[in-house]
């Protein structure tokens, strides 16, 4: 599957693997939340080789203070987003990056063209944009505005300054 | 007032041409219709029953001559000639074409405005006291916060999608709220604690709509450098945690009412100490900076004019008199006074203007008043520094472009929504209500005798005219097929605010104008003196005589069923 990470669009290798499926010995892989609720150690042990990083999927209803502890098991965190106009998982991320979590992060579901660019600037950094749509066309929403007015999470070509804090 | 630079200038001619794209994709059908609504809702651009709508933000009401003027053309050029002022203190055109929005969006580049944010589920227009900067009774100028907290709130890339809309609006006057802030899902008031310095009192959860509420105080005081970090720490627990179900129920007030105002208190501090360290601390020096947008426009050293205004509302020229008593306001600066244009004149709309109104009262503002003006939140204008002595040559100008009725406060200046002349959420015509009102109270001696009275209508339950909140309320229904009116009254908008009761049965059209005229009648009568406001006196005697008044025996009759 193709996605966008740091604004290029790449062969993902990442897996994703169903709640009711098996686990695979290697590879990297996304499991859900409550998955790796309920299998923490055989996913912990299963990744200590190296070889076969870990990836956990949060559901956007989720405290992200939950997370918290676990945050250094991850190498990849992906937020749901079940529709484009639903921005919980924008704060999850903004809140997940604050906690220090420097793995890739990101967006899954509905993700369209027209959200990136907000999603970029809370945290994201990888996104599966949505299959109905052209993910060369998505490209273009980090150019669509090169200036922004306040402090945002993810570095980016502009000044990360508050609009207000002119010197 | 504040002025763009290259910075803001880009933003705006960047965002343009980001909506052009976005309609361009529209029509090619790359992107759905379902897609493309929250985006050029984000846009100020709606769907009304005959035509799209466009919204353009004024942001806090300030407006500079030459933005009136681009709005005429805009008017004239792209509408029919007219444009409506909001009680978010924007303004709407009703009938731009689509292919035509872009276009709009560069002329309005042009002069530094945009139509960003004006609807859809993020943070709306801010909006304030339209005497901020003028008023006796005001602690601070509420501006530079406003605009620190637009520029906050613009793409703010965690808030763009929101439960649902998110208003802000901000008040410093001592005695008198004059932005309806504690109806607002975030309501700021500048204060001083008992050290005497200055902060902010926060309060959560109020809102008009379906469901009216009073906005909860949350925090008594924030620090002045913590305006942003406690606002967004508000923000983030309501993106987190509204409800997203239910679109009735999806406003930060039901979430605040639904967990209790200590527990979101909790979430809200909780949330606080991670973001109040953070880079959103203002300092004071970047408070000072924005200041200096706003410092006081250059006035001649004049002596007070206190006793002059006072004669001038003696004048022999009775109309004029009139006028300077219900339309002119006292100014802090010595010589000046603050001269309200009136909306809710003529033949038309409640907050309508046309296009040569518009170049018109430009170049009134140019000549009398430093090339700026206001838009309040009752769809009034305001030219808010003028010499005292020029009031009667203004009066005289503004009478001829009709814009000089003196009835502001009164029972006439009415806010009232577009109805369901324009707009298709509402199940009852609003326009013609107001007019028949203006209509049937057009004595203005007998409109000075009722004093200050509110009047707010609403053509349907989402409350754009502030039915709940008029000292007397009309709310448009749709009744088996046919418009009705239900009354509300005892509403006040202040910090003394409190929500309509609905004392009876909804009344049909023709009888709805009459029943206002009863409760006013019975105000007249059971008043203490003619000092005595309305609403203090249906506050002293209750609901009971008016429930009487409107509902007494024959109509009974008349409606057995209700």
């Amino acid at each position: 599957m193709r996605i966008i990470r740091n604004r290029k669009i790449v062969e993902d290798g990442w897996i994703h693997v169903a709640d009711d499926a098996e686990v695979p010995a290697d590879g990297d892989v996304i499991v859900s939340w409550k998955r790796w609720r309920e299998s923490r150690e055989a996913l912990l042990a299963r990744s200590g080789s190296g070889s076969a990083r870990l990836g956990v999927r949060l559901p956007n209803t989720l405290d992200p203070h939950e997370v918290q502890a676990d945050l250094p098991h991850f190498a990849l965190i992906a937020v749901e987003f079940p529709k484009y106009r639903d921005g919980r998982g924008l704060s999850i991320a903004r809140m997940v990056r604050r906690e220090g979590f420097r793995g890739e992060l990101r967006a899954v579901g509905n993700v369209l063209r027209d959200q990136l660019f907000y999603m970029e600037r809370c945290g994201f950094d990888a996104f599966e944009v949505d299959k109905s749509k052209s993910i060369e066309n998505a490209l273009e929403a980090f150019s669509e505005l090169s200036v922004t007015y306040q402090d945002a999470i993810q570095p980016r070509s502009v000044p990360r300054q508050h609009r207000w804090r002119r010197s | 007032m504040y002025r763009y630079d290259e910075y803001d200038r880009t933003l705006v001619r960047e965002r343009a041409a980001q909506l052009r794209g976005q309609i361009a994709r529209r029509v090619s059908g790359e992107l759905t219709e379902d897609e493309f609504k929250p985006l050029r809702l984000q846009n100020g651009l709606y769907l009304q029953l005959h035509a799209y709508m466009l919204r353009i933000a004024i942001p806090y009401g300030m407006l500079a001559s030459t933005q009136l003027r681009k709005l005429a053309h805009i008017a004239r050029t792209y509408d029919r000639g007219y444009g409506h002022f909001t009680t978010r203190q924007n303004i709407q055109f009703n009938w731009p074409e689509l292919e035509d929005v872009p276009n709009i969006l560069d002329e309005l580049a042009d002069v530094e405005m945009h139509a960003i944010q004006t609807s859809g589920n993020c943070i709306r227009n801010i909006t304030t006291d339209h005497l901020a900067g003028v008023a006796r009774d005001e602690l601070e100028d509420p501006r530079p916060f406003c605009e620190i907290t637009r520029q906050w709130s613009t793409f703010h890339p965690e808030f763009a999608f929101l439960p649902r809309k998110f208003k802000i609006a901000f008040t410093a006057g001592r005695e008198v709220d004059r932005a309806a802030m504690l109806y607002h899902d975030i309501g700021v008031r500048i204060v001083e604690n008992a050290a005497g310095e200055r902060g902010f009192s926060i309060y959560a959860g109020g809102g008009m709509g379906r469901t009216p509420v009073i906005a909860k105080e949350i925090r008594e005081f924030v620090p002045r450098e913590h305006l942003l970090s406690y606002m967004e720490a508000i923000l983030r627990v309501y993106n987190r945690l509204g409800r997203r179900d239910n679109i009735f129920k999806a406003r930060i007030k039901i979430l605040v009412n639904e967990t209790g105002i200590e527990r979101f208190r909790e979430m809200v501090e909780a949330e606080w100490q991670e973001t109040r360290e953070s880079t959103l601390r203002l300092a004071e020096g970047e408070i000072q900076e924005m200041a200096k947008f706003f410092a006081p426009p250059s006035y001649e050293s004049l002596s007070p004019s206190d006793a002059l205004l006072a004669e001038l509302r003696r004048s022999p020229n009775a109309d004029f008199a009139r006028w300077a008593r219900n339309n002119v306001v006292l100014h802090k600066q010595p010589g000046y006074s603050v001269a309200m244009l009136s909306l809710k004149a003529s033949d038309t709309p409640p907050g309508d203007l046309s296009d040569s109104q518009m170049d018109a009262v430009a170049d009134l503002a140019d000549r009398y008043s430093f090339g700026e003006l206001r838009v309040t939140h009752t769809q009034n204008l305001v030219l808010a520094d003028v010499k005292t002595t020029e009031l009667e040559k203004l009066w005289h100008e503004l009478r001829a472009l009709d814009l000089a009725t003196a009835n502001v406060g009164r029972l006439t200046d009415q806010i009232c929504c577009p109805g369901l002349d324009f707009c298709n959420l509402a199940n009852a015509r609003s326009i013609p209500i107001a007019e028949e009102i203006r209509h049937r109270f057009d004595d203005l001696d007998y409109l000075d005798d009722l004093g200050d009275v509110s009047l707010k209508i609403s053509g349907c339950i989402n409350a754009c005219g502030h039915h709940h909140v008029g000292n007397i309320g009309i709310l448009g229904i749709d009744k088996r097929g046919i418009e009705h009116y239900q009354l509300l009254v005892g509403g006040s908008s202040g910090y003394d605010a409190s929500i309509g009761k609905i004392l009876g049965h909804a009344f049909p059209r023709e009888e709805i104008v009459g029943a206002v005229e009863k409760v006013l009648k019975l105000y007249v009568r059971l008043r203490e003196s003619e000092d005595e406001p309305f609403l203090d006196t249906f506050r002293r005697v209750g609901e009971k005589p008016f429930r009487d008044t409107l509902y007494s025996n024959e109509l009974y009759a008349d409606h057995p069923q209700s």
